[in-house]
Parts: structure tokens; sequence; C-alpha cells
């Protein structure tokens, strides 16, 4: 009974929900910060981010008419709650090397539910913008997810013996150090660092939402406090993907001595690196974004995969 | 089966209220329908209620961005109804102002170009480089915007002569950054991808809808009032006409982005040769008569037609902005792209809606002919007539 609370617990507060969301709202702030620096603006002070999601908080929650009422409003709340699961099981594994056979599926199943539920609820919402949205939303979700999971596995065939739990990919870390050293997993980085700029909705693949041409597409009916969900679980996966990446190819997170340090250079480090391609390209059309991803991309990947194969 | 997708008549790409229809058949956009009239000023029925002096405050805040080509092609009708020319350095200074407003103008077209395409740092970046040359104008003529510099027989206002090497300095700077830019431009594999092919305007089709300035120079016909129709100072300098002949997206913002470094050459050549002397005709009357006038604003040939009865009122004072010939354009542009690209060659003529809305309809003594109902049943007679026809 104990440990079911305590799972409870580390669902809810830490490191699920609320620490997510601080820490992921805090990663929003200096995403804005320095995209504002690039653009020679100012940029808002830190607790912009929090200001806008307790003021959406506040507001009243419109449903168009001939909107379906249950899917427009849960679907938002189901990507809240997976991208509160992954990061929680992400740190679990991390810090108590808890773990179950097969958990990365797990993760990489989950990470798709955010996006899934962006295109019910733009499905639902009965707005023609929202649904030309949500498709560009599925066929991108199409596009990426082959090269990503290809990406992913890379890495599990390096490890040896090959495990699908994520404490054993760390493990094996800990010992042969990490995997970035390896040729094969410094592609399928990269190839998992582009896909999740598309993950994210950024640019140069934010064709879901390309506020000038669908005028914010998916998100475009949501108001007040669903719309509040649909930003958090944006702000929740710009932290979680970082992390997950550093769990998989880069040691994982280590929280004593000089261990914080690293752990927050290496987080830095990706969000950086995802924040300067949002800040040097335009958007490219969604039949441009899903070449690009089952071209050049998943070509990338399949390399990768074969480089592992061979033990390089 | 085709759905109706709505741009405007309130939209984040679009400045001004417009509303265009998209009939969009998954993506791909099968037709499009413009629909304007949202934003009539009555400018035309105003100019002929203000003097001739007066009027040319007035043209200029047709629009923000062209207020010198409009004041300035008012001034040139007004001149050809006198019969007298401007002073050689009027003819320069109006050339300098003219200039900067076409790299201010081209360079905002820019800005708002990464804007559509998502690409924010150009946006921003592209304003930057744009604000010295509104410090610039404003160091010449005392306004950033709305110049109030023309006049029928010159300018109004002379300049000392101890900022010119202020202004040369901004010109080279912008010069510099405007390189970067087309570096920028030319370079990007996710731009060529963009603009590359996307929205083509064939010469033919070009000529058929009477399209103008930049918009006609990308599709490859050969036309601008400056060197056509010779005014100002631009017979004196060396400089050339930009013609890009694939007619896309791309060679339309190559027009663009070329044409600024022209006009650089203009100004430094004009700076560098700049007379001294008066810096007006004056002009004391205005006798029974016609005039015209036309010069190449940044988006196309602005057209200023004057009917002078010997008052001091025009009689009739018509203006034509590059904009109303250059919207139907978009018709053969648009079909069979897809909605991303839907707006961006909306936008790639650079429209002014603002400036092409006026209708009035008068009698010679000045008397309404038709009310305000009569004008909207007119109005919408007229469209429905378009809309058979299409």
């Amino acid at each position: 009974m104990a440990s079911t609370l305590g799972l409870v617990l580390n669902f809810l507060i830490f490191p699920g929900l609320l620490f997510t969301a601080i820490v992921g709202l805090l990663t929003q702030w200096v995403d804005r910060k320095v995209s504002a620096r690039v653009q020679w603006r100012v940029g808002p002070p830190w607790y912009q981010p929090f200001a806008d999601i307790l003021k959406l908080l506040g507001k009243e929650i419109l449903i168009p008419e001939g909107a379906g009422r249950t899917g427009f409003l849960f679907a938002p709340l189901a990507g809240l709650a997976a991208v509160g699961v992954v990061s929680t099981m992400l740190w679990l594994a991390n810090i108590q090397g808890g773990g179950f056979v097969g958990d990365l599926i797990g993760v990489l199943y989950l990470l798709t539910i955010p996006s899934l539920g962006m295109i019910i609820g733009a499905a639902a919402s009965g707005n023609p913008l929202a649904s030309v949205g949500a498709s560009r939303e599925m066929k991108l979700v199409l596009a990426y997810e082959l090269p990503f999971i290809i990406a992913i596995f890379t890495a599990v065939t390096k490890v040896s013996p090959m495990t699908l739990r994520l404490d054993g990919i760390l493990d094996y870390q800990a010992v042969n150090g990490v995997l970035l050293g390896n040729a094969s997993c410094i592609i399928a980085f990269i190839v998992a660092i582009l896909c999740a700029q598309a993950k994210l909705t950024y640019p140069p693949f934010d064709v879901p939402e390309a506020d000038t041409e669908l005028m914010d597409g998916t998100h475009m009916e949501y108001s007040g406090a669903a719309l509040a969900v649909v930003k958090l679980s944006q702000a929740m996966m710009l932290f979680t993907l970082p992390i997950f990446f550093i769990t998989i190819f880069w040691g994982g997170i280590v929280l004593t001595g000089w261990g914080i340090l690293y752990t927050i250079i290496k987080y830095v480090i990706i969000v950086t690196i995802i924040v300067l391609i949002k800040n040097t390209n335009p958007r490219v059309r969604i039949d441009q974004a899903v070449r690009f991803f089952w071209g050049p991309v998943t070509v990338l990947a399949i390399i990768g995969m074969v480089l592992a194969m061979v033990g390089l | 089966m085709s759905t109706i997708i709505p741009i405007g008549p309130f939209h984040p790409v679009l400045e001004e209220p417009e509303y265009i229809q998209l009939y969009v058949d998954g993506e791909t956009v099968e037709k499009a329908e413009i629909d304007l009239g949202r934003i009539h000023r009555g400018m035309e029925l105003l100019a002929q209620e203000k003097t001739f002096d007066q009027d040319v405050f007035l043209v200029e805040r047709i629009c923000g961005i062209c207020s010198a080509s409009h004041s300035w092609a008012a001034s040139l009708a007004m001149e050809d109804i006198v019969g007298v020319g401007p002073t050689d350095r009027a003819r320069y200074l109006r050339t300098i102002v003219h200039e900067l407003e076409r790299l201010h103008s081209h360079m905002l077209w820019v800005g708002l170009a990464g804007h559509i395409l998502g690409y924010w740092t150009v946006f921003m970046w592209g304003w930057k480089y744009r604000e010295p040359v509104l410090d610039a104008l404003e160091m010449i003529t005392g306004n950033r915007q709305n110049y109030a510099w023309y006049k029928a027989g010159g300018v109004r206002r002379d300049v000392a002569d101890d900022i010119w090497p202020e202004v040369v300095k901004i010109i080279d700077e912008f010069d510099k950054n405007n390189d970067i830019l087309i570096g920028a431009f030319l370079d990007d594999p996710v731009i060529h991808g963009r603009l590359k092919g996307v929205g083509v305007l064939t010469k033919e089709e070009a000529i058929h809808y009477g399209c103008l300035g930049p918009t006609a120079r990308g599709s490859g016909v050969d036309i601008d009032v400056r060197r056509d129709h010779d005014y100002g100072a631009y017979s004196e300098v060396d400089w050339n006409v930009i013609t890009q002949p694939e007619g896309d997206c791309m060679a339309v913002s190559v027009v663009r982005l070329l044409e600024m470094k022209e006009a650089c050459k203009i100004i430094k050549q004009c700076i560098a040769k700049l007379p001294g002397g008066p810096i007006a005709t004056e002009i004391r009357e205005f006798p029974r008569g016609e005039g015209i006038g036309h010069i190449e604003a940044p988006r196309g040939e602005s057209f200023h037609f004057i009917r002078s009865n010997g008052t001091n009122m025009p009689e009739r004072h018509k203006m034509r902005a590059p904009t109303f010939l250059n919207i139907p354009s978009f018709r053969p542009r648009v079909k069979g792209e897809t909605i991303s690209d839907a707006v961006l060659i909306f936008a790639i003529i650079d429209p002014c809606y603002s400036c092409t809305e006026r209708m009035a309809v008068l009698d010679p003594t000045g008397q309404s002919l038709m009310t305000g109902k009569d004008l909207i049943k007119l109005s919408h007679e007229k469209t429905e007539k378009l809309k058979r026809e299409y």
C-alpha cells in the first residue's frame, strides 16, 4: 500500500507532474530568452511562462458549437498525463534504478500520446483550420516516428546484452562509458534531435500550428484552462525529451557531487541545440517535412543502425 | 469536395482587413476569391475638397509605406498642369528620399516574408536593418513616415549639407547587411524549398493582368517607370532595372533584394552629385487643365490624374495604387498550390489594400450622383458579375 502511495506521489509531485511542469516552464523561459537575444529583442522575465499559465487557468473555457465536448476537453489531459508518466519513469530509472522489462517501449509509446491527443482534440473542435492542423499533425507523426524509433533502437543494439530496460542501458553506460562516444550513436543522436524538433512542433516543423497559415491550427479553439493544459504539456515535453536523450545516449542523470553540474550542462546543451535549430529555420511545408523524415533522416538513422550492428 | 478556408478579415498575417476565401481540396487550393472593400476612406472625394497644396499632404496618407511615392506623383501631376518643372536641387532631393523609401519598404517586406514563413529571426533582423533607414529619412525630412516633403514645384525644406556623410554611412551599413540577407536567401536550402517554383506567374499572365513593379519584373516583364518615363534624377545616375525570368516567389524576392542594392547605388550617386540652388519653383496659380503624374513606387507604378478648373481646388483627382493591378495575379498564382503557400503567394506582391480602395461618383458640379446605398448596390452588382465571370 505504502509503495502504491509512493508511486502516486512520485507521479503527482516529484519527479512527475509538478516538478516537470516547473522545470519545463523554466526551460521554456530559457528558450524564449535565448530566442529573444538571437532576434535582438530583450525577452521576458523568468516568471513569464508561469504568469501565462496562471492567467490562462483563470480564464473561461469556451467550447465551440458543434464540438465533441468529451474528446475536445479530455484529449489534452491525456497528453499531459502521458508526459507526466514518462518523466516519472525516466527519473525513477535514473535515480532509484527502478524499471521493468520493456519500459523503453512504454516511454516511446507514451511520448506519442501528446501528439495523438492534439489530433483528437483538434478534430473534435469542428474548426476547419484546426482540422487541417490535425491532418498535418497526423502526417508529421507518421513521418518522424520511424526514424525516431530506429534512432532509439540503435542505442539498444549497441548495449550488450541487448536490453529494453532503461536502467539496463544506464548500467551499461556506467560501466562502458557513454553511448555518445560511438559513431553510430552520434548519428542516432542527431536523428533523435531532429525528430524532437518535430515532436515539440518547433520550427522548422511547426506545420500543425503554423500561426500565419492556420492561426495556431491544432490549438485554435482552445481557451482558458484547456489551453493552459495544452501549453503546459508542450513545456513538459521540452523538459522530458532532453532528459530522455540524456538517459539513452549520454549516461543519464547523476544527482551527487559534480554530477549535478554535469547533468545540467548536458541538459542545457541539448536545449540550446533545439532552440538554435528553431531560430535559424523557416517553416517547411508538410510534404517537405514528410519527404525529409522519410528520405534523408530515415536513411541516416538506418546507417547509424548498420554501424551499430557492425560494432562501431 | 472542396472546403472553404477563410483568411481574414482579421488574420495574424494580414495587417489590413480583407477577406480571402480559399476553396481547398485537402491541402490543395482550387480557387481563391478575394473580397475587398472594408477600408474605403473616400480619398478622392476628400482631395476634391482641399486646395492643391493640402492635397499633397492628403495623398501622403494613402499609404504609410509609400507616402513619398504618392505625394511625388501628385506633385508631378500638378506641375504638368502648370507646365513648369522642379529645380535641379529639388529633383535630386526628391530622388534621394524616394529611394530611401524603397529601401525601407522592401526591407519591411523581407521581414514580413520571414514572418509568413515562420522565420522569426529574419522578421526581427529585417526590421532592425530597416530602422537606420528611417533615421536617415528623419535626418533629411524631419519625419520617419509621412515626410511632408514634396510639393508642387519642388520640396518644402532645404537640407543642411553636413548631414550627408552620416546618411552615406547609414546606406553603406545597410548595403552590407543587405548582402548578408541576399546570401542567406540564396544559400538557405529551406528558403529555396519554400519559394522556388511556388506561385508561378508567367510573363504572358503578368502582361495579361497588367502587373506592375517587382511583381511584373519577377516574371521577366522589363518595365520600370523610372527608366521608361524619365523623372527625377534617374537619367543622370547609373543604375539597372532588375528582372528575373522565373516568375515564382523566389524570383520576386530576389528582384526586391537586388533592387535594394540598386537603390543604395542611386542614393550615393545622387548625394555625390547634389547640385545647389533653390529647392522649389514658385507656383502661384493652377490654370485650367489636366495633368498626370506617375512614378515607380516600391510596389509598382503609382498613377495620379488631376483636372483643374482654374480654382484653387482640383476638380478631379484620380489616384491608382499599384496593388490595384497586382491583386488579380493571385488567381493564376494560387491555383494548385497548398494552403501553406497560399498566404505567401498573397504576400508576394507586397499588397497594400488600403491604398487601393476608393470610389466616389460625382457630376461636374460637385453634386453627389449616388448615395451610399446606391454605391453599395452598385458594388454588389459588380461583385456578382465578377463572380459569374470566374
